[in-house]
């Protein structure tokens, strides 16, 4: 036990305060990003993720904004294991056709109001997969989407600054 | 000789052929009859081979029909056992029963191509869904991929148990966390699993079918997609079994930093596994101090190499990025402070008696199962099989850097978890001593394109174990097939034995200490 406060004081709060990446952007949308999610989710938003396809690099980045240097939680954003707690969903990949039958549920099991965000090329446009006989493409042609994030995959900076864009939109 | 081709010629006598070797360098390869295709698997199991993969082409370009293909392994030989099925009647015996793993390659064979493994105990489809049109066989090359498939009524039936308190528990395709999409399908008694069915096949992408439109250079660009963690591994995969097709020679530099991506690779995703593994054993901490480490690695991948996880940056014959002086002194700084603060995190794993409570004895794959289902890697190596392809099929520059692989024989989640500990001491240790001896020079050289017919073949250890890929082209010299065969795709297999006998609640922790890719699985 000792050995762990020691690391935890040691290695102390390595969150940082704003990102240098999107700096800019973000001192005016983080501000107003508390504020949106503050007023319109009860300072709470909840995201469920959904892989609709993807190589699962945009996973990866997607977990990286919960680690302890982009740590997400303190904007009130988290995520969720259910569809119907979730204001937003986080979906990334070409939709293949394997999965489109559970985006759909997924989807119409949020409940209303919701936002829909699509996580990198592929998200947005099929990326390198393209359409085919086992891939839709993006994932607006399965549900409707509010806002893109392109990359690939997307920076945690990226991925943050689309979430806050989404919920600024509305 | 070899081992195996003796194997197979004092067994089969004249009927294995190998005069028709289409593959350049040292590529061992034969083919044999149609109905002896058994008997060559059996030779293969007297000498305690291993299969690496069963995959089929279509061939029907060059006027033949379809070509079936086993790739066996021992030691550091692989040998290709092929054989042929005329188009009118597409089958071929099964070898399931010699080797375990080839349950799933000809479920697949048979639902992508639509050539039968005849006396396979299995007929349902495998990555193919119940909705698709049954004689949708992608991988043939008469079938039209661009367009969409319509969909048709069908049902999978999944195994089921029977008897007082059994119940069955379905999970997925979405799961709760941040995770790849799978449907995993539990009987259980009380707390305890009877048996686990995995049902995969939901990110399938057609990723096999897409190499087929692509120009070879393009293909790396692909294989660097089939699985986005390692995405190092496979276009490096991808660009070797090109090189040996068109006989590219890659300069020293940039087979050296190709290692060090590898490496690179390596530890982020074994960080970001030991922090996963004490998360879902409740230990947040560990989680939260790894994924600072990771993400410390991914800031210098991104700052030297423009790319967080390196994508893109191994292309057919070479690199495409060059490191100078003060990126090594960055390397070699921050794998300073890893190398320590990992040190001293692995301690309090070590000595934490909750954690050990949770990893020790559970999720056992013990050393025979994990032979005779093939495994490979981490997997592999937790379970007493020394497998290592840096060590065993040495690539360049791995024939000049001696890897010391960990071999743990308990099989548990801490076996797991210990490899991977031990993996990333051992590979903070390599990318030192690739960095004191990179040689200068180019990066990379022109490669060229393959003649017609000719094969190309090449296996990368990636992190989570052996990577194979094997290339054809066609009468023009295109593309014709390209199998990938991601590790994923054997120690699944692994997955669904290790946590029989174990609590459903000890699921998630056996998951997670496999980690297996679900992309590179269905492709």
């Amino acid at each position: 036990m000792i050995r762990i406060l020691k690391q935890i004081f040691r290695t102390g709060i390595v969150t940082e305060p704003l990102l240098p990446e999107v700096d800019a952007e973000i001192q005016e949308v983080g501000a107003e990003l508390k504020k949106a999610i503050g007023k319109r989710f009860s300072r709470s938003l909840t995201i469920r993720q959904v892989d609709a396809g993807s190589c699962n690099g945009c996973e990866l980045e997607i977990h990286a904004i919960n680690n302890p240097i982009y740590n997400c939680e303190r904007f009130g954003i988290h995520f969720t294991a259910s569809p119907r707690f979730a204001d937003m969903l986080l979906v990334t990949g070409p939709v293949t056709r394997n999965m489109e039958i559970a985006l759909r549920r997924t989807y119409n099991a949020t409940p209303h109001p919701k936002l829909v965000v699509a996580v990198g090329d592929c998200g947005c446009n099929g990326g390198i997969f393209g359409e085919s006989y086992a891939s839709l493409g993006g994932i607006d042609k399965v549900i409707p989407v509010d806002v893109v994030i392109p990359g690939c995959p997307p920076t945690p900076a990226a991925i943050l600054n689309g979430i806050l864009r989404a919920v600024g939109n509305r | 000789m070899s081992v195996l081709l003796d194997a197979i010629k004092s067994s089969l006598g004249s009927d294995a052929g190998c005069d028709e070797c289409r593959y350049t360098a040292s590529m061992l390869f034969c083919s044999v009859p149609r109905e002896r295709f058994v008997d060559a698997a059996k030779a293969m199991r007297k000498v305690h081979a291993l299969l690496v993969a069963e995959w089929a082409a279509d061939e029907t370009p060059f006027n033949r029909g379809f070509g079936i293909y086993a790739c066996y392994r021992w030691g550091a030989e692989y040998l290709i056992v092929k054989t042929e099925a005329p188009f009118e009647d597409p089958a071929f015996p099964t070898l399931t029963k010699q080797f375990l793993p080839a349950y799933r390659f000809e479920r697949q064979i048979k639902s992508l191509m639509g050539v039968t493994a005849a006396g396979h105990p299995d007929s349902r489809p495998w990555i193919k869904f119940e909705d698709w049109p049954e004689d949708a066989w992608p991988l043939r090359k008469s079938f039209d991929a661009s367009k969409p498939m319509p969909r048709v009524a069908g049902e999978y039936k999944f195994l089921s148990a029977e008897g007082e308190g059994v119940y069955e528990i379905p999970v997925g395709p979405v799961h709760a966390g941040i995770i790849e999409p799978g449907h995993f399908r539990f009987q259980a008694v009380g707390e305890d699993i009877l048996n686990l069915e995995e049902r995969l096949g939901y990110v399938h992408k057609g990723i096999e079918k897409k190499f087929e439109s692509l120009s070879w250079k393009d293909g790396s660009r692909l294989a660097g997609r089939v699985s986005g963690d390692t995405t190092a591994a496979h276009s490096l995969g991808y660009c070797m079994a090109l090189e040996s097709m068109t006989g590219c020679k890659v300069p020293e530099r940039a087979q050296w930093l190709r290692a060090l991506f590898l490496e690179r690779e390596r530890i982020a995703n074994h960080l970001g596994d030991l922090g996963a593994i004490c998360n879902d054993a409740a230990f947040a901490f560990m989680l939260y101090q790894m994924s600072r480490l990771r993400e410390i690695m991914l800031r210098t991948n991104h700052e030297l190499f423009g790319h967080r996880f390196m994508m893109d940056r191994i292309i057919p014959g070479g690199i495409a990025v060059d490191i100078e002086a003060d990126g090594k002194e960055l390397i070699l700084s921050e794998l300073k402070q890893i190398a320590k603060e990992f040190n001293r995190l692995v301690k309090i794993y070590d000595q934490n008696s909750s954690l050990e409570d949770r990893v020790r004895d559970t999720g056992i794959l013990i050393p025979d199962k994990a032979r005779r289902l093939c495994q490979v890697g981490i997997v592999a190596r937790a379970s007493g099989l020394n497998l290592d392809c840096r060590t065993q099929n040495p690539f360049p520059p791995y024939d000049r850097i001696k890897v010391n692989v960990p071999v743990l024989i308990s099989g548990d989640v801490h076996a797991r978890a210990w490899v991977r500990v031990e993996e990333v001491r051992e590979s903070i240790r390599i990318i030192r001593e690739i960095l004191n001896t990179l040689p200068s020079g180019a990066i990379s050289s022109d490669v060229g394109l393959p003649s017609p017919d000719t094969y190309g073949f090449s296996a990368v250890e990636g992190w989570r174990g052996e990577i194979v890929y094997w290339l054809q082209s066609g009468p023009k010299g295109e593309v014709n097939r390209c199998m990938v065969r991601d590790p994923s795709s054997v120690n699944w297999l692994g997955l669904e034995q290790a946590v029989l006998g174990n609590i459903v609640p000890d699921f998630p922790l056996c998951n997670k200490s496999f980690n297996q890719s679900y992309s590179g699985n269905d492709l």
